[in-house]
């Protein structure tokens, strides 16, 4: 990760990082107390657990996702996002998944991630392939959106702005990796008092496209996606391509030596779509293969 | 309007008489008929109503077969909205007399047709609150605005067609029809904009009618090709075809052939127009149905035979799917009954009189329903990566009440505003077809009179 912007930590991002932290808090324990008179302090809870008071003048009015609309829609300065996908170490633990579930607000029967069963031909062994959005370069999906409510940014990744889906359906028809998911009826969560940003695709709406989006917002505190730090395994690497490095938490390494040494490549390199997912080949495996185990399915 | 209508209305001639009286009288049989459309459409409102409320979850529809009946419902209104340039350019340019009587309904099947079809996209949508957002937004790179621009295009050209050739007539009605209910009297009037058959007048429309026939020809192309593109820009098996456009384009024409003949058969039963619209029509409105099947059978083998060779992955499956699997009933039948027999049927003389003709356009429009249901469907339940992990109801695709009722009531949409607008104006020529093809109607009727 391209850590420069992220060391130089403010006392004003220390606040903003506190009140993220105490969001939940505040408006759990209604200490949420009028801000404009610089007089009165607020009681916070803190990522570690503490109270602690802080004087209203210090908070500033949170965005609940950070960023703007424009900047949501322009990315990330100075990063090209990339995945890294071991399927040698892949077990189909299915932690990715719950994790990424419980980051999105998602119900079990439609996730953004999918761990397939694939089998390449009769005599090869089958493996497991967890699949997300590949973040095309060339990207279907945006190309065919007649309202660019799906667009892609500077950073790689590929966003839609649920705000402005109209529900066509046609991105979906669109991307040859079935990457896309609808919602179909009210979203568990549709009608929660948190604010939306393309970035966190959080809440759903009724009649609109989903899908896999890299999780921004923990990319611009510096922080993995959700999907990389809960797999027992350390199966996706993640990282910045223009820095060449990729990591999936634990271990770190060059993106250009991981793809050449252990023949990475890309899912249907011949539909030209250009993903910014590599795939790492299901050799010298961790764990044989092992389908819907017990052990599998307890998680 | 009472029963008596009819005799105080006087028409000037036995012609006037055959063509208009139903314009002046109502008869129970209509208002019954009128009273089972508006029915059909209160019940597809309240499964939208529904749909609306609950959201696309009433439909069968899931996150692979993510369009269904709805989309292919919409490819077939689109297909048989083609019609009317059939009609108004492709026949009227080839100057082919013996249609002319036929010009006005194609294009009011043209209208309803392609208003439906508008409808039901918008049905479609997932988020209709935000149908703005496609002007508001609009992305001219994406082939769902192309339709959108080309659609509205059509629609225009077509109203316009329809008007221009119906004009001469409002101005007869306003004119001549006197006992009518006064909002009708107003509509002719206002609708007629002072036409008085000056020479300048007619000369002028002549000019416009030349200047639209040929305009509507490419945009009716485009309008199905641009439909098909829809598919085609994707990269799913029995999408990704480049024969796309013309076998969209020749299945347009054969399915449009054969809803004006079933439309030519209805009318000349229930308006009694067996003198206007006569056995010669059909016989040749068969030998165009015959000839347009086998343009479409062409391009058929073109779009199956390929693939069918070669098999490869997920269109090798699509391809069994259809040929011999849980699709193939589906498909031999539209194969079969909707293009093969009805090829096979229509060389033989006898089966172009109106009655088997009629039956045998009805197994074509059939035909051409499920042939679009087949194109759309199965197709999305095909993805390069395979179906696991889902819901049981993901796998397959079943349409549900909801989406029958509004497939159904769009179905009743398109006949209650033929209908419609056939009541109120003049569905065959008054004036024109009594100067071009005096001899010919002349003929029939004497042929009528001695049958």
């Amino acid at each position: 990760m391209d850590d420069k912007n992220f060391n130089t930590d403010s006392r004003r991002k220390f606040l903003k990082k506190l009140s993220t932290g105490s969001l939940i808090a505040m408006s759990g324990l209604g200490l949420y107390s009028c801000k404009n008179s610089s007089d009165k302090k607020t009681t916070l809870l803190t990522q570690e657990g503490k109270l602690v008071q802080v004087s209203n003048s210090e908070i500033e009015e949170m965005e609940h996702h950070g960023v703007s609309p424009k900047e949501a829609r322009e990315g990330i300065p100075g990063q090209k996002f990339v995945m890294v996908v071991d399927l040698a170490k892949c077990k189909n633990a299915k932690k990715c998944i719950n994790a990424c579930d419980k980051h999105h607000n998602l119900t079990p029967d439609r996730p953004y991630i999918k761990v397939l069963e694939m089998k390449d031909n009769k005599k090869s062994s089958p493996y497991w392939m967890p699949k997300k959005c590949f973040h095309c370069d060339n990207p279907p999906c945006v190309k065919v959106c007649p309202v660019g409510a799906t667009y892609k940014r500077t950073d790689g990744i590929v966003l839609i702005d649920n705000e402005r889906c109209i529900g066509c359906r046609f991105c979906m028809a669109a991307c040859p990796y079935s990457a896309r998911v609808f919602n179909w009826g009210t979203p568990p969560n549709e009608s929660s008092n948190i604010s939306y940003s393309p970035e966190t695709s959080v809440p759903s709406k009724i009649g609109t496209v989903a899908k896999c989006d890299f999780c921004p917002d923990m990319l611009r505190k510096g922080k993995l996606p959700h999907c990389i730090p809960a797999c027992p395994n350390g199966v996706i690497y993640f990282g910045n391509e223009l820095d060449d490095t990729v990591t999936n938490g634990e271990e770190t390494v060059r993106l250009s030596t991981i793809l050449r040494e252990k023949a990475g490549y890309r899912y249907m390199e011949e539909l030209g779509t250009k993903p910014r997912v590599y795939y790492l080949p299901p050799v010298d495996r961790l764990f044989p293969f092992k389908k819907d185990t017990q052990e599998n399915n307890e998680l | 309007m009472k029963k008596t209508a009819l005799k105080e209305q006087k028409f000037e001639s036995p012609r006037e008489k055959d063509l208009l009286s139903h314009l002046v009288s109502t008869s129970l049989k209509y208002k019954l008929w009128i009273a089972l459309l508006l029915l059909i459409n209160f019940v597809g409102m309240y499964a939208y109503y529904r749909q609306v409320k609950y959201g696309l979850v009433v439909t069968a529809m899931r996150d692979y077969t993510s369009w269904g009946i709805y989309i292919s419902n919409f490819v077939f209104f689109v297909a048989i909205s083609l019609v009317g340039s059939l009609f108004s350019s492709i026949l009227k340019l080839n100057k082919n007399e013996w249609s002319r009587p036929l010009i006005r309904i194609s294009e009011i099947i043209a209208v309803a047709a392609i208003i439906c079809a508008s409808v039901i996209i918008i049905i479609d949508m997932g988020r209709p609150d935000r149908f703005f957002y496609v002007i508001k937004y609009l992305r001219i790179q994406s082939p769902i605005i192309w339709d959108v621009i080309i659609i509205s295009t059509y629609l225009v050209i077509s109203i316009l067609l329809l008007y221009i050739s119906v004009l001469p007539d409002i101005a007869l009605c306003r004119d001549h029809l006197t006992d009518i209910p006064k909002w009708k009297k107003k509509l002719y009037r206002i609708t007629a904009i002072n036409w008085s058959n000056h020479p300048k007048q007619i000369e002028k429309l002549k000019k416009v009618s030349k200047i639209l026939a040929i305009a509507v020809l490419p945009v009716a192309f485009a309008i199905h090709t641009v439909t098909s593109w829809l598919f085609a820009t994707t990269w799913r098996p029995g999408w990704d075809s480049t024969n796309l456009g013309p076998y969209f384009v020749s299945g347009a024409f054969m399915a449009g052939a054969a809803v004006i003949i079933f439309a030519m058969y209805i009318i000349r039963k229930q308006l009694k127009l067996k003198a206007y619209i006569t056995e010669i029509h059909f016989e040749k409105m068969g030998r165009l149905l015959v000839l347009l099947s086998l343009v479409y059978l062409y391009f058929n083998i073109n779009e199956y035979l390929g693939p069918a060779f070669k098999m490869v992955g997920v269109e090798g499956e699509h391809i069994t799917e259809l040929f011999v699997g849980s699709y193939a009933p589906m498909y031999w039948f539209v194969q079969l009954g909707g293009l093969i027999f009805p090829i096979i049927f229509l060389l033989f003389r006898y089966m172009r009189k109106p009655l088997p003709l009629a039956i045998i356009s009805m197994f074509v429009i059939l035909g051409a329903w499920f042939k679009r249901f087949l194109i759309v469907i199965p197709s999305l339940q095909h993805p390069y990566l395979p179906i696991q992990n889902v819901d049981e109801s993901y796998l397959h695709y079943n349409p549900t009440w909801e989406e029958w009722a509004i497939t159904i009531s769009s179905f009743a949409s398109l006949l209650l505003i033929i209908t419609i607008l056939i009541k109120l104006f003049p569905v065959i020529p008054l004036k024109e077809a009594k100067i071009e093809s005096e001899t010919i109607v002349e003929h029939n009727i004497l042929k009528n009179e001695e049958s």
